[in-house]
């Protein structure tokens, strides 16, 4: 390939234009200046063309030089990405640590995975076999919970003509070689490069089925999000978004997670780096670091890198899909995201649309959520990616174009209240105004997996929220006491519901997870209450005897009190919720 | 004529080496930015010199490239500019600061430069004000609690050493004390024997603000120990733009270099926000929100994110940045942006202080994000994040029942209510209010706490371990 060379003509901030740039491609990674720094051709006229440079462009000259690579910004994917922390660009931060102690240099050069590493390869191919794109060649033991199955990149088939004996190699060695039916050899080995901005292709997408165990009851029996679905969470700040999308990362039963932090706190990252190995995967019983990968672009570190982060985590996301794997990505913030957009947008002195966002805004936010999905592999496996994406409207007004846009592309919003946040009701989503279209699509999954009438309980439960807004709304005006009972007993009845049910304590050792039995059987509790309350009620007991403080106690109590393994006690409080309105209707009659 | 200046604007004096040639002719002047073409081997972000024909010199930087056009921004305004009497010289260099421990006890103004009579500062330590980010990996995940004798910081959103906790106020309101009180009680350093020192930098302030900090750190004997970087409101935007920049290249010196647990004060972030948007606007920037430029969050978080700790070193940098809502409105951008980036926010609340309440924070939207790995067994007191949280859940619904009395009358409100009503007097005018010579230790500060909490019926204190609410809870006499 011939090197070819452009002109810096004009620098302002991350964005470059340059001349001489004819035979250059757009999205093509080049090398900038003396420094060699990385950026990425995003517009060309003529002989001219725009480059934006994921790294500081200070000190940059006009008239330096800028050489293209000839493939466009591609991440390396093979062994010894999971349990790693990454910049926007698949750059080991620990290794950048090493070149450069505390402090991120610019021009260090393009680094990736690990190339000096050697994994213990099992190949399970032999000769004159027939290989196609998508087929596993080889496993490897990534770590003790992911086997790295290593597939034939896409676009490659053929036959194999020699393959080396199982054993110890690094990620660059050639393991199997085959040759396609023009006569053409490929080389096989553990990596391959892929294109981030390219979605890897599957073999069909197939419908969403089921659910995301996330242990965290408000999402699993209200707000479920569905494997290979897309979630949005937007919140102002101080919400907990970031606490959110940290418990889905622990807790969620995806066999990857993928954690991009783009353009937020660095000590967010810091602390995910120092918690997360300590934490225990409650499927599996091993560290949930040897799941997880994490993509760290801090709001400090350049901002084109920033917009290439996402597409990064995505690109990770969609290999270990490929394997067979659930993956979970979480994406906090897309608000960031946008906004670097909007930066380089503006750079550009691109016509803006609303806001300043450019008027590619929503086609790229579309893009991206459409890469999430159920979906059967090339090779015949049913796999999956869930997105979550954290949103920060300017303002906490949701309003504005990321949170109206992301609405558009996601089916599960949920939406985070600030009022509820000051009363430090965590999680502090909104009952009222979330939602979450996989709810039907779930309905087998739920009378497969726990009960029949998941459902209609779910909806009986989000009647009485809906019912308790309304007469809160009463209460402001007039006061408690002038309701008649039964309306009374919704309120109080929906304050076990906030307290005992929807809150839900990250710190505490039983409740930061809830298996989905208990989180079923606490909601089928609290409707007993109800029921029984009620059917009382209607005989003219008085609400101060129903609102037994005693038993609404314990009922309100259940999620510290009944153990994550053992039920029994809820069946106690269910007895004594019996005994109890037995006892009131007896002494009434 | 035109022909004339274009000729002159090509006349340079070639010296000994090409960084000593002279730019004799300005295509353009506009606010503070000059334009100017014609210039080679110019790097971006380099600073250049000026010298008018009265002999005054300025420095500024420059922000476009454009072919041989660049754009530079003076740092002084470009007052007393015309396109032919200023002659530019390119320095070949960023901006950068030389960085000594003898900048302590030092008044600078915005760009740097000494103001006091101290003299220069000399050093073969050159700091690029700009920085580089912090990697993540080589942070170290700030733990440890600073006591600022103040309760409802203490409590409700606890300072940890090597935060970003910003102060929202409005104008008019004492946020200066209050960050004077935190700098005469915090506990800045960490044991005995760690070196301490404040860094402040005051961003187009009023000079009374500006003198009144310099009051307080003499007051509490810390002058010594206090770096200054003061750009007053009258001062040029330019300058002020670097500020915080100068500002925080000595905190990283003094923290990560010296091993030196430092505090950041600076005031005002608005000003700044202001001064990149008009900076912006004389660019012709596209604008995104009430006019400000597009990268406000990016420029915002090199500024904030500059804070915190690292692996490699003992020291701090814990930043209490103070900024002033335009109208009090929490949603503006500057307050906005800030808060998406800073660990949490101290907010002040106007109606606190128009019922004479000394510290007006508004607890509600107030917030530590650090403080939960801060507090509690080990490093405070056990009961701490449980008597915190019942104080938000308690104090939260006090606003309901005081919306509720406004229109039904106090009278009308039941027993429970009431008590909450005075739940939240007393928690007011006992717990938020002390005097700013008041300093209360955590367990003062938890223990009048629970004095407060037991107003209310036990069974009401539903957010506190049943073991800890025995254990604390008063019953009354």
């Amino acid at each position: 390939m011939v090197e070819l060379k452009g002109t810096i003509t004009m620098i302002n901030g991350p964005v470059l234009k340059a001349v001489g740039m004819t035979g250059f491609k757009m999205r093509e990674m080049v090398m900038v200046g003396n420094k060699k720094l990385i950026g990425e051709v995003i517009a060309l006229e003529g002989d001219q063309g725009t480059i934006q440079v994921y790294e500081e462009t200070e000190g940059l000259m006009s008239g330096e030089i800028i050489i293209s690579t000839g493939r466009p910004l591609s991440v390396k994917l093979g062994p010894g990405l999971i349990g790693n922390i990454f910049d926007g660009i698949e750059r080991p931060l620990l290794e950048i640590n090493r070149i450069s102690e505390g402090f991120i240099p610019e021009g260090i050069g393009l680094l990736s995975v690990d190339k000096e590493k050697e994994w213990k390869v099992k190949i399970n191919v032999s000769e004159n076999d027939i290989l196609e794109a998508g087929q596993c060649f080889a496993t490897v033991e990534e770590t003790s919970l992911i086997t790295n199955k290593i597939l034939v990149p896409y676009g490659i088939k053929g036959k194999v003509k020699e393959k080396k004996q199982d054993g110890t190699y690094n990620i660059e060695e050639t393991l199997v070689t085959i040759e396609d039916d023009r006569g053409k050899t490929h080389e096989l080995k553990l990596s391959h490069e892929w294109p981030v901005r390219i979605p890897r292709p599957v073999r069909e997408r197939l419908a969403i089925s089921s659910l995301l165990v996330t242990g965290q009851r408000v999402l699993d029996m209200f707000f479920p999000v569905a494997k290979g679905g897309t979630a949005a969470i937007p919140g102002g700040f101080g919400t907990g978004k970031t606490m959110t999308q940290h418990q889905l990362a622990k807790w969620s039963d995806a066999d990857i997670i993928v954690y991009i932090g783009c353009g937020e706190r660095g000590n967010e990252m810091t602390e995910v780096l120092e918690d997360f190995p300590k934490l225990i995967d409650p499927k599996t019983g091993k560290s949930i670091m040897e799941r997880t990968i994490l993509i760290a672009n801090t709001s400090n570190m350049p901002v084109a890198a920033r917009e290439a982060s996402i597409y990064t985590g995505i690109t990770i996301a969609e290999y270990f899909r490929d394997m067979g794997y659930n993956v979970a990505i979480m994406a906090d913030s897309t608000s960031r995201w946008a906004e670097a957009l909007r930066e380089i947008s503006g750079r550009l002195e691109e016509m803006p649309a609303e806001e300043g966002y450019p008027a590619y805004l929503p086609s790229r936010l579309a893009e991206f959520y459409e890469r999430a999905g159920y979906v059967q592999t090339l090779s015949k496996e049913e796999a999956s990616i869930t997105i979550i994406g954290a949103v920060s409207p300017a303002g906490g007004d949701f309003s504005e174009p990321v949170t109206e846009n992301t609405k558009r592309y996601v089916n599960a919003f949920l939406a985070l209240d600030k009022k509820l946040a000051y009363a430090r009701h965590y999680p502090a989503i909104n009952w009222l105004n979330s939602y979450s279209g996989y709810v039907k699509m779930l309905g087998d999954w739920y009378q497969e997996h726990l009960d029949e009438d998941v459902l209609e309980l779910r909806a009986k439960m989000i009647r009485i929220l809906h019912e308790e807004d309304k007469l809160q709304e009463i209460v402001q005006l007039v006061g408690e006491d002038v309701l008649p009972d039964d309306q009374r007993l919704v309120l109080e009845i929906s304050r076990v519901l906030r307290i005992g049910f929807l809150q839900q304590n990250a710190f505490h050792k039983e409740d930061t997870f809830v298996p989905l039995e208990k989180q079923y059987e606490m909601l089928k509790c609290i409707e007993l209450l109800y029921d029984r309350a009620y059917a009382a009620i209607k005989r003219g007991i008085p609400i101060s005897k129903i609102k037994d403080e005693k038993l609404y106690g314990e009922v309100t109590k259940m999620k510290y009190t009944v153990p994550n393994d053992d039920l029994s006690i809820i069946k106690e409080i269910r007895k004594s919720i019996m005994e109890y309105y037995d006892y009131l209707i007896e002494e009434y009659s | 004529m035109f022909n004339l200046l274009l000729k002159l604007g090509e006349l340079f004096i070639e010296g000994c080496d090409e960084m000593s040639k002279e730019y004799l002719l300005l295509d353009k002047i506009e606010g503070p930015l000059i334009f100017l073409s014609h210039a080679e081997n110019v790097s971006y972000g380099e600073v250049i010199d000026i010298t008018l024909n009265d002999g005054s010199k300025k420095r500024g930087r420059v922000i476009r490239i454009e072919k041989d056009a660049i754009v530079a921004q003076i740092f002084e305004g470009s007052s007393g500019f015309s396109v032919v009497n200023a002659s530019v010289k390119f320095t070949g260099k960023p901006f950068e600061l030389p960085m000594s421990k003898e900048i302590l006890g030092r008044t600078f103004n915005g760009i740097g430069e000494p103001i006091d009579q101290g003299g220069n500062i000399f050093s073969n330590d050159i700091y690029n004000v700009n920085g580089r980010p912090i990697n993540p990996v080589a942070r170290k995940y700030p733990r440890n609690y600073i006591q600022t004798g103040i309760s409802s910081i203490d409590n409700l959103a606890t300072l940890i050493r090597g935060q970003k906790l910003p102060i929202f106020s409005g104008n008019g309101l004492p946020h200066n004390e209050i960050a004077a009180q935190i700098v005469k009680q915090a506990n800045i350093s960490e044991k005995e024997g760690e070196e301490f020192a404040v860094v402040f930098a005051a961003i187009g302030v009023k000079h009374d603000d500006a003198d009144y900090f310099r009051k307080t750190f003499e007051q509490s004997g810390v002058l010594e120990r206090v770096v200054m970087y003061i750009n007053l409101a009258n001062d040029s935007i330019v300058e002020r733009v670097m500020t915080p920049r100068c500002a925080l290249t000595a905190a990283e010196y003094l923290a990560f270099e010296k091993n030196m647990h430092i505090l950041v004060i600076m005031t005002d972030i608005t000003s700044y926000c202001e001064a990149l948007r008009e900076i912006s606007s004389a660019r012709e920037e596209v604008p995104s929100r009430k006019g400000y430029p597009g990268y406000l969050y990016s420029d915002l978080a090199s500024i904030y994110e500059r804070a915190g700790m690292m692996k490699q070193s003992g020291g701090s940098i814990t930043f209490l940045p103070i900024l002033t809502m335009p109208n009090d409105d929490i949603t503006h951008p500057v307050p906005d942006l800030t808060g998406y980036i800073t660990e949490g926010q101290i907010v002040l609340s106007r109606e606190l202080f128009q019922q004479n309440i000394y510290p007006p924070i508004s607890i509600l939207p107030s917030l530590s994000r650090l403080m939960k790995d801060g507090i509690g067994e080990g490093f405070t007191r056990e009961d701490h994040p449980d008597v915190a949280n019942q104080v938000f859940a308690s104090y939260s619904k006090v606003q309901d029942i005081r919306a509720l009395a406004q229109i039904i009358g106090e009278d009308d409100l039941s027993e429970l209510d009431n008590q909450y009503m005075k739940f939240g007097r007393v928690f007011e005018e006992k717990f938020i209010r002390q005097s700013f010579d008041d300093n209360r230790s955590i367990e003062e500060t938890l223990d009048l706490a629970w004095e407060i909490l037991s107003l209310l019926p036990k069974d009401e204190l539903e957010r506190i371990d049943p073991e800890i609410l025995d254990k604390y809870y008063k019953e009354e006499a």
